[in-house]
């Protein structure tokens, strides 16, 4: 007994099986070198790894651009595995972050003076400046108080802390803390970044890729690499588990990724009276006035589709359709844009969708 | 006794009676130490929860049927305290948020802290993860969502999370990303059609006509939980020979006479009478979307078809303004005086024109 005790006591650190971590945690950037497509961001922090000077900073994109990964990696490497703990405070917006314990928790932190050490237990030496870092990660979730409050304590502790804020909106930081900080966009990924760290993911896992699951991959994430990987991790054990084991579809991506299926959506629009070209769509019938159209939509929504995904689909097929309007296109294209912003205030989805399919059809049969 | 959804809930994902690939899919992640954060979503009464109960027995076998409910007292900021009953296995639990109202920021981050640096202490267990169920997850305030976030990543290694919604658009993209999205679409009415033939072969009776449970599966409106409700009901009350009227609950018959007050009569007064009873809903908890949908629905399918958009267009717009704003009544009652204003339109519109 005493024995499993003490096993039990061990740090979780340790025992994680890598096999069984998720890709994304598994394949997160160890250094800064190793962050895909944030090249000018990686170009600037670069230097203040030789330099050690660094300036408060503030990270924002998109989720799963490489904030969070960026700060960490760092931070690693400036102080080395022995002093990253003394060194490095994180405070995320899981943790309380009321004005008075931000206050608190930072002054305790800064307070004891930083000593540098320059050869660490791993054998490698690192520059270890003489200042602590705070990354606040998700900064755009702390109050406006709380942010004004950080103001003042940025100022009385410059001299031997760095800020890091992280966030994903920049606009709900407010401007006296932006402008203490250099800011760094961080972009979503393009395309061929996306596919190049897919593809060394999918190499390192001997798994085999095809190229037209990548690009389904690259379509469906959005350039939120996060996504991307977990995307990939979950078809390929889907695809381990029948036997023999069968190669992962772009249709496997598809349904992980929650697309609506293009079919699904043809027969929607065809319903609507947008007429397809290239899909043979002929045993729709259009619906005729409003019942019909309600029935249409109650029957998408019990398929459970996300709403604004399904919408962002809609709206593919109407402005890229080769013989609607443009006035067509633009009245819809209104009505798409009404329903996003009521969605993102928390409409009701079914509503929503009634009234975009009313309109839709209003201006596509006008 | 308990009642037949409750009995006859499937506990394993063999058992689960329709979207047999999803099961599959489940099975096959479940079976992996990797298990990722999940998603899943789709409209309700689709099943979610007995999935969700499925997966996680597929995860740690029968002892996550063991269940406890713990009470516990949580600080709020304010140094309020917030009682809070969690049910509770030795490898998972379950929050729903709605139980804490304003304060579930502070109860989701201290459980999930607790749990995620505290280990599994069972050696035979199969994972060294624990589960958080989180119902509702749609109901999480965007506090409560931003808290979430780091503490998925980081404490990955002791700890899953399962979040259960009806949609997806009030969650923010951060949440999204860092989870496997799972679609549970409504079953079909076949489908419900066979689940309830299923639960009858247990019950040993036999259905004579398909038309009976046909007109429950319609009914239903792809909820299958109210399928069996009535089901079972129904059977009780008239042993399900010959045809059926299903009762609809009283709070959809009290929407179905407001929208008729709504289309008799449009005055002052008549918005007074409304307003009486759209309070009388409120009050018995009834959410007012679902008021609004309800009246809404039942008004449209007695006007003029050249009304009916409009209606509907005027309901969408009130129901948003419903969320944004803080007084539900407000924006039900100006959408029930749009109504009428558009009613009465209409209708002097013919007078006039029949004039000439
Ligand atoms: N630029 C990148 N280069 C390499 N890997 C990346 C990059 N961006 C994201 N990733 C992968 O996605 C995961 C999540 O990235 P990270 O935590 O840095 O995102 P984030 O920008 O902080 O997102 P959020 O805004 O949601 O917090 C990482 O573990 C890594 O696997
Ligand atoms: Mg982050």
């Amino acid at each position: 007994m005493a024995f499993f005790q003490q096993s039990s006591r061990e740090p979780a650190r340790h025992a994680v099986d890598p096999s069984l971590q998720p890709w994304v945690e598994k394949y997160r950037p160890k250094t800064i070198e190793d962050v895909s497509a944030q090249e000018h961001t990686v170009a600037v922090l670069r230097r203040t790894l030789t330099s050690t000077n660094l300036p408060h900073m503030l990270f924002y994109g998109p989720p799963g651009t490489g904030k969070t990964s960026t700060i960490l990696a760092l931070a690693r490497q400036l102080f080395g595995p022995d002093n990253f703990r003394s060194r490095v405070l994180e405070l995320n917006a899981s943790d309380e972050r009321g004005i008075a314990i931000v206050r608190e928790k930072i002054k305790g932190f800064a307070r004891q003076t930083p000593r540098a050490q320059v050869v660490s237990s791993d054998g490698n030496t690192y520059p270890c400046p003489p200042y602590k870092i705070i990354i606040l990660d998700e900064a755009d979730s702390m109050t406006q108080d709380a942010q004004a409050a950080l103001r003042r304590i940025m100022e009385n502790y410059a001299r031997i802390t760095r800020f890091c804020l992280v966030c994903n909106y920049v606009t709900r930081i407010i401007d006296p803390l932006a402008s203490r900080c250099s800011k760094f966009r961080f972009k979503p990924l393009d395309d061929t970044s996306t596919s190049t760290r897919l593809a060394s993911i999918a190499k390192a896992e001997h798994i085999d890729v095809p190229e037209s699951v990548i690009s389904t991959l690259i379509n469906t994430s959005q350039g939120d690499l996060r996504r991307s990987i977990t995307y990939l991790q979950s078809a390929s054990r889907l695809a381990n588990s029948t036997s023999p084991p069968t190669p992962i579809t772009p249709a496997d991506i598809q349904e992980i990724a929650g697309v609506v299926p293009d079919e699904a959506v043809s027969r929607f629009a065809a319903a609507l009276g947008i007429e397809s070209n290239d899909m043979d769509v002929d045993g729709v019938s259009k619906v005729k006035g409003f019942d019909d159209i309600r029935r249409k939509v109650k029957g998408i929504v019990r398929e459970g589709y996300s709403a604004s995904q399904l919408l962002t689909q809609l709206h593919d097929v109407i402005v890229e359709h080769p013989t609607l309007t443009a006035r067509q296109k633009a009245q819809s294209a209104l009505a798409l844009a009404e329903a996003d912003k009521a969605l993102c205030d928390g409409a009701d989805e079914e509503l929503q969708i009634l009234e975009v399919a009313l309109n839709v059809h209003k201006a596509v049969t006008s | 006794m308990s009642l037949w959804v409750d009995c006859y809930r499937p506990k394993s994902l063999d058992e689960l009676h329709y979207h047999e690939g999803l099961s599959a899919r489940l099975r096959a992640l479940a079976g992996s130490g990797d298990f990722p954060h999940m998603l899943f979503y789709g409209p309700s009464g689709a099943g979610k929860k007995t999935r969700v109960a499925c997966t996680l027995r597929e995860l740690f076998g029968k002892g996550v049927e063991k269940l406890k409910i713990d009470q516990r007292v949580f600080m709020t900021p304010s140094r309020r305290k917030l009682d809070v009953n969690i049910v509770q296995s030795n490898f998972h639990l379950e929050i729903t948020p709605s139980e804490v109202g304003n304060y579930d920021r502070v109860v989701i981050q201290e459980l999930l802290k607790e749990i995620a640096q505290t280990q599994q202490v069972d050696i035979n267990a199969r994972h060294r993860f624990k589960v958080v169920v989180i119902n509702e997850a749609d109901t999480l305030t965007r506090d409560a969502q931003a808290a979430l976030r780091r503490t998925m990543e980081k404490y990955m290694s002791n700890m899953r999370i399962i979040l259960c919604a009806n949609s997806t658009s009030k969650l923010i993209a951060p949440i999204k990303s860092r989870c496997l999205l799972v679609r549970v679409a409504a079953p079909t009415e076949q489908e419900m059609m066979k689940v309830m033939k299923h639960v009858a072969d247990r019950q040993n009776f036999r259905i004579d006509d398909d038309n009976v449970i046909q007109e429950i599966a319609q009914d239903a409106d792809g909820n299958l939980r109210k399928a069996l409700l009535v089901f079972e009901a129904l059977k009780m009350q008239t042993g399900l020979n010959g045809p059926i009227t299903i009762a609809k609950p009283d709070w959809e018959t009290y929407c179905h006479k407001v929208g008729d007050m709504i289309i008799q009569e449009q005055s002052p007064q008549r918005v007074m009478e409304v307003r009486t009873k759209l309070y009388e809903l409120l009050s018995h908890c009834i959410p007012p979307s679902v008021v609004l949908k309800t009246i809404a629905s039942h008004v449209v399918d007695k006007v003029d078809e050249s009304l009916k958009a409009d209606i509907m267009h005027w309901a969408a717009v009130y129901e948003v303004r419903m969320r944004v704003g803080n007084k539900k009544i407000f924006h039900l009652e100006a959408w029930v005086v749009k109504v009428m204003s558009l009613y009465k339109h209409f209708v002097y519109g013919i007078d006039m024109s029949s004039f000439d």
